[in-house]
Formats: structure tokens, sequence, C-alpha cells
């Protein structure tokens, strides 16, 4: 297994600063100062960073709405079974999905033209806020799933014992649950973060052309036959996303470390 | 139950079925454009595109890429489910058992490829399946190797809370003292006793398998989701069609599993 994922990376990495005839070089590296990768890098960036805090937020609310419920109830296990089926399946499929909704002949804008008479422009679809709304449909379930088994572990009790303290509802969220819940909310933010960065499959099939984000991108590179070089240049794309993989992570797991003093079991 | 008590749990009902219906609408949405997208027609309501489906036949002479995809997707389902039970849970045994101090290195180890994207993956990954075509020749079933790897961290979490749930150690030499070989202590004690954890590991497993596109069509090997896309440029429907199915079915069977265990539970807490 060591082969197969450690070997990789090292090969990212030592390779990033290689040209094609193996002589060591920065160019490679230099060539993420370019405008378009820059683009890219920001574009990604942004759309990680606005789906993981929107989805974080809406699987939160999600979550705690279904842990109302009775914990072995068929709502809480029909829930976790679609969460884990679109957090885990997406990709392609899921890029279906919405260009079937909301496509030049799907559902949403047909619906609109038939019964009133307005033609809307959903274009939108393919770009920026398209891929913002696509990634929210795998980045909610998944909020649901890694948030769930902190929400069951905030005992019932230390509510009761806020109340017979006089406390209210406000207090009770204000001092009690949202600073014992915030280290698990903010690692699944994160968590939540490096997997729409790393998500390639759903942008690839509704607009594989585009290179506006860094997956893409890196995929055009290995893709790229014309223009000799690019290999190498997808390492260093490839090194790049590990760098901020790393710091992302680096920050999860000294989140994860607090929230798990108090969420024990 | 005090006033407050039940005020509150009125209200939480309520949001329960605001929040719910909301997360349903939005949800489900996409999935109900799909199956409306797979059965229009210029003449109305079709079920054509769900027929040709059915027709294994005829469907593997139009499309022989899309049935080559299925094939080997299927394929590399069994494989990777094998090699990954196969690695891990004797492993993870073992650790337990004997090399605790193992413990956290191992889960370290095993949650690494959630932190390394598959695309970078991807990138590096050229070289060695240069090696691996060398030594056990160019098949696309060897892609089930990268696989394990990417299911590990999931895996490990399901197998890890299963062995948790039950006394290893103790199950373990109460059936050494009866004089049982270590083989047949992990055969016939543990691996019963985690039969759950290891059916929703393999799932885990099959659900990615199925869903991976990133490595698959990167490294120009033709697996479900690579067919699915390239047949989505022929024959839209066919592939929205066979997208809803799966998902569905996929839906269908975690529901199956998850009904499944919760049975198992209730009878050991009433048993």
């Amino acid at each position: 297994m060591a082969v197969f994922l450690v070997v990789p990376t090292a090969v990212v990495v030592v390779q990033a600063f290689r040209t094609d005839d193996g002589a060591p070089t920065l160019g490679n590296v230099r060539e993420l100062g370019n405008t378009d990768i820059v683009h890219a890098l920001v574009n990604s960036v942004l759309l990680s960073g606005v789906t993981a805090i929107v989805g974080a937020a809406l699987g939160a609310v999600v979550a705690y709405a279904v842990v109302t419920a009775a914990p072995e109830g068929l709502l809480r296990r029909v829930v976790t079974a679609a969460s884990g089926v679109l957090a885990q399946f997406g990709g392609v499929m899921l890029a279906f999905a919405w260009i079937a909704t909301l496509g030049l002949s799907g559902l949403v804008p047909t619906l609109l033209r038939d019964h009133l008479g307005t033609d809307v422009d959903t274009s939108w679809l393919y770009g920026m806020s398209g891929f913002m709304l696509v990634y929210l449909y795998f980045q909610i379930p998944l909020m649901v799933i890694v948030f769930l088994p902190s929400l069951d572990g905030v005992r019932p009790q230390w509510r009761e014992a806020t109340e017979s303290l006089g406390g209210t509802t406000w207090q009770y969220w204000r001092r009690v649950a949202g600073p014992l819940l915030a280290p698990a909310f903010f690692s699944s933010t994160l968590l939540l973060f490096a997997n729409a960065l790393s998500a390639y499959a759903t942008a690839a099939a509704l607009n594989a052309q585009s290179t506006f984000i860094l997956p893409l991108q890196i995929g055009n590179a290995i893709g790229s036959e014309v223009v000799l070089g690019r290999q190498n240049v997808a390492k260093a794309l490839a090194l790049e996303m590990v760098v901020i993989v790393a710091i992302i992570m680096v920050a999860y797991a000294f989140m994860q470390r607090r929230a798990d003093r108090w969420l024990a079991r | 139950m005090s006033a407050t008590g039940r005020r509150r749990a009125r209200f939480q009902r309520r949001l329960r079925w605001l929040v719910l219906g909301l997360a349903v609408v939005f949800f489900v949405t996409p999935l109900w454009a799909m199956a409306v997208f797979s059965t229009s027609s210029p003449h109305g309501v079709t079920f054509d595109t769900w027929r040709q489906l059915l027709h294994v036949g005829q469907l593997s002479r139009d499309y022989p890429s899309f049935v080559d995809g299925v094939r080997l997707s299927a394929i590399l389902v069994v494989l990777t489910v094998v090699l990954m039970l196969v690695l891990l849970v004797p492993t993870m045994t073992w650790v337990r058992l004997r090399l605790p101090a193992l413990r956290r290195p191992m889960e370290f180890l095993c949650l690494l490829p959630l932190t390394i994207p598959a695309i970078v993956l991807v990138v590096g990954l050229a070289p060695v399946y240069a090696w691996v075509t060398y030594f056990v020749g160019p098949s696309s079933v060897w892609l089930c190797f990268a696989y394990v790897v990417l299911v590990l961290p999931y895996a490990y979490r399901a197998i890890d809370a299963g062995l948790s749930a039950i006394d290893v150690r103790t199950l373990s030499e109460a059936a050494r003292g009866l004089g049982a070989s270590w083989p047949r202590v992990f055969w016939s004690v543990i691996t019963p006793n985690i039969r759950t954890a290891l059916v929703s590991a393999s799932f885990l497993c099959v659900a990615l398998v199925l869903g991976e596109y990133t490595i698959a069509s990167l490294m120009s090997r033709n697996n479900l989701q690579v067919g699915i896309l390239q047949l989505s440029q022929r024959t839209p429907a066919i592939s929205v069609a066979v997208s809803l199915a799966a998902l569905v079915l996929c839906f269908l069977l975690l529901i199956v599993l998850t009904l499944a265990t919760g049975h198992r539970r209730k009878e050991r807490e009433t048993g």
C-alpha cells in the first residue's frame, strides 16, 4: 500500500522540480505564478470555501433536525443512507442530475417556460455559481454524516443542568452546546473544504473544457498532448494542492483534538 | 414532562419537518428531473429508454465500450472488496491483540489517503503503473490496488468501530484456552462477531469503486463512470437513466443494510 500512496506523492514532489529530461528546475513551480493558474487557485479556494461554510451550516441544521427524532427510527436511517449515497457516489452522476434540472431543456426552465411563459437563462450552471450549487449537493450530505456523531455526543443531561440552574434556551446554545460543538463543527468544515478542493469528477462532467479551477487545470495538463512539458506542470500543480490540503489537515487535526476532549464517549 | 419540555418537543417537531421538507425538495428535484428527462420524448412520456436498458444483448451491440466499462467496474468491485478485507481485517485484529503500540501509526497510515486528493494521486501514479504493467501485465483490473488505497480510510473506520464493539482480547483468549488455533479463532470467533462492520466496510468499498471517475478517466481506463460520460455524448437519455438507476439502487441497498443491522441489535438487546 505504501507503493500506491507514498510513491505517487513522492513522485509528485520530486518531479515538480524537474524538466521532462530529468534536469532539476524551478520552471514548473515558476509556472504557478501564471495568471491563468493563479486565477484557478483563487477560484478553487473560493469555491471550496463558500461551499464548505454554506454546506456545513445547512448540513448541521439537517443533522440537528435528525437528532431530535428517535435515535433508532426509520427517519434517521433513511437520512443517513441517503447522505451516504449522495456524498460518496456522486461525481459524474450528480452533474447529470443538475443538467437535467437546470440545463437548456431541463426540468425547471421547461416548467417555467410552459407555465409562466418566462425564459430563464441557466447558463450560469456551467460557471462559478452553478458549481457552487452542484457542490452543495454533495457537501451537505457529507456534513450530515460527519457531524451526526458529534451531535450524538451532546448529553441531554447538560441541557437539564442548564435549565435547573435557570438558563434559557439561548443561554444553553450560547454557553454550553455552542462552545462544545464548535471544534467539531470547524473540523467538519475543514474536511468539507478539502473535499470540495479535490473534487474532480463532478467538475469534469459539468464543464471539461474550462480550466477555471485547479483540479480541471491538472486534468487538462495531464491530458495535454499538444504542449510539451505540461506533464511536469501537472506535477507542480499537484504539489500546490498537496500543500494547501496539508495546511487544512493540520488545522483539522488540531480542531479534532479539541473536539475529542469533550465529546469523547 | 414539564411545560417547557412539551413546548420544546413541539417546536423541535415543527423544525424537523420544516428542515427535512426543504432538504427533500433540494435533494429530490434533480433526481426527479433525471426521471423526467429519461422518460420524455417529442411524443410525451415514454419508457423506451428504460426498456432498452433491460435488453443486455442489444445494449452490448450498440454501446460496446459502455458494457465493457460496466464489466470492468464489476470486476474491480469484487477485487477491491476482497483485497481490502484480506489486507485489513487480519492486520487490524492482530494489531489490536498483539501490537497495541502500532495502533496509532496504523490509524494514521490508513487515514492518510483522505488527505491526498485523488487527482494528485493520479499524477504520481503514472510511473507506478508503468512498473505494474511491467510485472503483471497491462490489464485494467490492477486499478484495484489504487482503489484499495482510496477506500482505506472509510474501511478502517468501519472495521475499527466493529472491533471496538466486541472484546477481542477476552474472546480470543477464551477460544485459545479452549484449544482453538489462531486461524480458527479468527474465522469462527472474530469474523462472525464483526460481520456488520465487514458488511458496511464492503459496501462503502462498492460505492467508492462504482463511483470512481478521476483515476480511471485520467489513466485512460474505461470503467462504469467513464462509460457513462461517453454514453452521455451519444445518447444522453440512456446515460441519465443508468445514473438514476445506480443512485436509487445504491440507496435501497444501504437502507436494507441499515435495517438488517438494526434488527440484529434489537435481537441482542431483548434476547
